[in-house]
């Protein structure tokens, strides 16, 4: 009896011994050191852009001369600055300076995690589109799915980059001193280094976001307004930058990004969505030659997600030509190998193991989340904080990353609805998944090919770290077939696309003047 | 009575004795022993999706089934150990996800009478339960609706006033805390009104109110149950997102309950109860029964 009321009380001992009463969450990546790079890369002014044809391409004014009453002015407002800086700008400072490309890159996963919705079901079982016009009426625009979101990441990452080649290309050429540099009495809140100040790139990367981000996101432009204000003016606060060079980089971000942005006016996305007609002449093409096609397991039926997003222009190849990277035809739904495939699919998937439903989940990034493409670039975030890379080479790690990322999707969208092959559940009611079935047909995995072609660039750029990026990619697609939703083949071919594409970003990181 | 007894059984008023003996206002005498098992079975096809109650094409009715083991020790007369043990088992009726099945937490409390008086001919008393639950195996909890549990380790206290009059009525109110431990998931990164780059989920802690009142005797009983369960934090799934563990779950339930002992079976107690959810916030609108059996050790009878 006694023996019972000790254990009891053990037991709520070691209860309370388990129980954190701090619940407070640390969390990966979010408290960093400042950013101080090696190497400035300096001669990132002769580096290729992306859209730009030369790093010119858009002017910018000469700054007022370092002797001038206003810019002596402006550094003693600077000065003034730092030692007024409050402490929500400290708070600014400290979250900024770990890296501008690298807080907006973070910034975005979040955007496209708060929209990876998607549409409920009307009452009369249709679907809403959401509509970029009318962006807070529900369906609330946009729904950022993994081929609109690998195309906001490219695109977020491209004007990025080519504003900031643009800038050190105008530092070099002013060669305008930092505010601290110019005064050492400023006692700087970030660390100092010899780079140029005009146009300050922190201005520069929050203007490209303002515009890309603002036009991707246009429900959230108070929040994304907010973020710009910070990140164009903590290096005052930082002692870093006078007002002129945060209005010139402002204005030199936004004018790149908005050649950028005309690209993506331009293409085809819009289309991407299509219509009824183009749904059913999808599922016709796939009858015509004998085949099953694939139809959408969500109840009520939802209409394919972004049918046509396989027209959309890619980054790294030409659209014609597609069929390169195109795999070839999977074995037909009538066939003795499809069979096998499906077999294999049921005997890999299994419920009870433990640790396949951790791979699953860990890997599922789906409803809710910044998607296959923005765990990509997180882990690029890990690896462009961890090589300290400058603020121009984080740029460009981010928009090959992304362009190869984007060309997955076009090239994984193309191939799904070129051969519309249906999901392993409605070929066999008894395959029960473990994560969601994505709405559009199975081969080729977007997370195989995604995976692939990110692991390409990213093994190039961090050859460090090869091995365990190939290890990731193969996870990430064994993965789907373990959660039941994809056969073996899909994850085959979506490597062998992805592997194309990262190839492509490979070759041009090799000719871009970065290394 | 007996009649109203056989109807109660029949139309599927079994119990909900999970946590009967944590919840009623009874006492096992020093050294007897009552062991129980018990079934329990919970659906929905509605849910709130914040405060919007919705269906789902894709998940159907979501059921979820429960047995559990559970023990109730008389280490004094005034102080009672109990334990509990159940396995879960979840299926969807529609859609293609899977359901789970596995062992749940381990709940172990104590439980003890603080106050005892005699009040217009019955007994009045207030009593204290004291227990924590942790999970037994490493089942998946961010899987909602689907997952057996969430995971958490908790730390409960509650507050009992309860009554028993000369003529079997009976009533009881109590008062929980549940604090309860944060979560490892197998996800990096997830979103809840912001994006957090962490395995671990903050779980907002609980509370629990709950009143009970009808006849109580020994050879039966028959009550009538009301309750409110309130997270106590917590967010609301956004529009067609899932379920996750730290949602702001509030749920009203109101129930009865019944219970018999077998004088042809030595009092074998066969006890029943059902629940109907009635207002909630990211939960389903569940309807709940239970059956039980529960067996009592000892050469005194319980009460």
């Amino acid at each position: 009896m006694k023996k019972i009321a000790l254990f009891a009380a053990l037991f709520l001992a070691a209860s309370f011994a388990f129980y954190a009463c701090d619940k407070e969450i640390t969390e990966n990546l979010t408290t960093l050191n400042q950013l101080t790079p090696a190497n400035q890369d300096l001669n990132a002014k002769n580096w290729k852009p992306v859209v730009l044809l030369t790093p010119d391409e858009v002017a910018l004014a000469a700054p007022t001369a370092a002797n001038s009453a206003e810019y002596t002015q402006e550094v003693a407002d600077t000065k003034n600055a730092v030692n007024n800086a409050t402490a929500a700008q400290k708070e600014a400072i400290a979250y900024w300076s770990a890296g501008s490309v690298l807080r907006w890159n973070e910034i975005l996963r979040e955007l496209v995690a708060k929209h990876n919705l998607a549409p409920a079901p009307n009452a009369d079982n249709t679907y809403s589109f959401p509509d970029a016009n009318n962006p807070f009426n529900y369906p609330t625009f946009p729904f950022a799915n993994p081929p609109y979101s690998a195309r906001a990441y490219a695109y977020a990452a491209v004007a990025q980059y080519d504003a900031l080649v643009a800038a050190w290309h105008y530092k070099n050429l002013y060669n305008r001193a930092s505010a601290y540099n110019t005064d050492a009495s400023i006692a700087a809140l970030v660390p100092k280094n010899a780079l140029p100040g005009y146009p300050n790139e922190d201005a520069v990367a929050a203007g490209a976001a303002f515009v890309i981000l603002r036009n991707l996101f246009p429900g959230d432009t108070t929040f994304i307004n907010e973020k710009v204000a910070e990140a164009a003016n903590y290096k005052k606060w930082a002692g870093a930058a006078v007002s002129s060079d945060i209005s010139a980089g402002l204005t030199l971000g936004k004018a790149v990004a908005n050649k950028v942005l005309n690209r993506a006016k331009a293409d085809k996305m819009r289309f991407a969505i299509g219509s009824a007609t183009i749904w059913d002449s999808l599922t016709q093409s796939a009858v015509i030659r004998g085949e099953t096609p694939w139809i959408s397991l969500d109840s009520p039926k939802r209409p394919p997600m972004l049918p046509l997003f396989g027209q959309v222009r890619p980054w790294l190849f030409a659209a014609t030509d597609i069929a390169v990277v195109r795999p070839a035809a999977p074995p037909s739904t009538k066939s003795a190998e499809f069979q096998a495939q499906l077999a294999d699919v049921k005997r890999q998937c299994d419920p009870n193991d433990r640790e396949k439903m951790r791979i699953v989940h860990y890997w599922a990034d789906g409803t809710g989340t910044y998607t296959p493409p923005g765990h990509w670039n997180y882990f690029a975030a890990e690896l462009v904080y961890k090589a300290q890379q400058s603020e121009v080479r984080a740029a460009r790690t981010f928009a090959l990353l992304g362009m190869s990322l984007m060309d997955a999707g076009i090239t994984c969208w193309d191939t799904k609805y070129f051969y519309m092959v249906p999901r392993p559940t409605q070929v066999d009611p008894d395959i029960k998944t473990l994560t969601g079935v994505p709405n559009f047909p199975a081969y080729t995995s977007g997370h195989s090919t995604f995976s692939w072609a990110a692991a390409t660039i990213l093994a190039h750029i961090f050859p460090a770290d090869a091995a365990n990026l190939s290890k990731q990619a193969e996870e990430a697609s064994i993965s789907r077939v373990y959660g039941g939703i994809h056969y073996p083949m899909d994850c085959d071919a979506g490597k062998f696309s992805g592997q194309k594409i990262g190839g492509f970003a490979v070759t041009r990181a090799q000719t871009d003047g970065a290394e | 009575m007996k009649q109203l007894l056989t109807l109660l059984l029949l139309s599927g008023m079994f119990l909900h004795a999970s946590a009967q003996s944590l919840t009623d206002g009874v006492f096992m005498d020093k050294k007897f022993l009552c062991v129980g098992v018990q079934y329990n079975h919970d659906a929905w096809e509605e849910y709130w999706e914040g405060d919007l109650l919705r269906k789902n094409g894709n998940i159907g009715t979501v059921s979820t089934q429960s047995a559990a083991i559970m023990a109730n020790y008389g280490i004094f007369n005034r102080l009672n150990v109990i334990a509990m043990l159940p396995v879960v088992w979840t299926e969807a009726s529609a859609g293609t996800l899977t359901g789970q099945r596995g062992l749940q937490d381990l709940t172990l409390a104590l439980k003890y009478k603080a106050y005892e008086t005699a009040v217009l001919g019955g007994k009045f008393s207030a009593q204290v339960v004291a227990g924590a639950s942790l999970p037994t195996t490493n089942y998946v909890a961010d899987y909602l609706p689907l997952s057996i549990g969430l995971h958490s380790k908790t730390l409960f206290g509650r507050g009992i006033l309860h009554y028993i009059g000369e003529k079997h009525l009976t009533f009881l109110l109590s008062g929980t805390y549940i604090a309860r431990s944060n979560v490892d998931i197998d996800r990096t990164s997830y979103y809840t009104t912001q994006q957090i780059y962490s395995t671990e989920v903050e779980m907002p802690n609980a509370a629990q109110f709950a009143f009970r009142g009808g006849y109580y005797s020994f050879r039966w009983g028959a009550e009538l149950l009301a309750e409110h369960n309130a997270t106590l934090g917590g967010f609301d799934i956004r529009r067609q997102d899932m379920p996750f563990l730290s949602n702001n779950m509030d749920a009203t339930r109101v129930g009865a309950q019944a219970f018999y002992r077998l004088p042809f079976l030595a009092d074998l107690q066969v006890i029943g109860t059902v629940m109907q959810t009635v207002q909630g916030r990211n939960v389903g609108k569940s309807l709940t029964w239970s059956a039980g059996v529960t067996k009592f050790f000892g050469f005194a009878k319980k009460q």
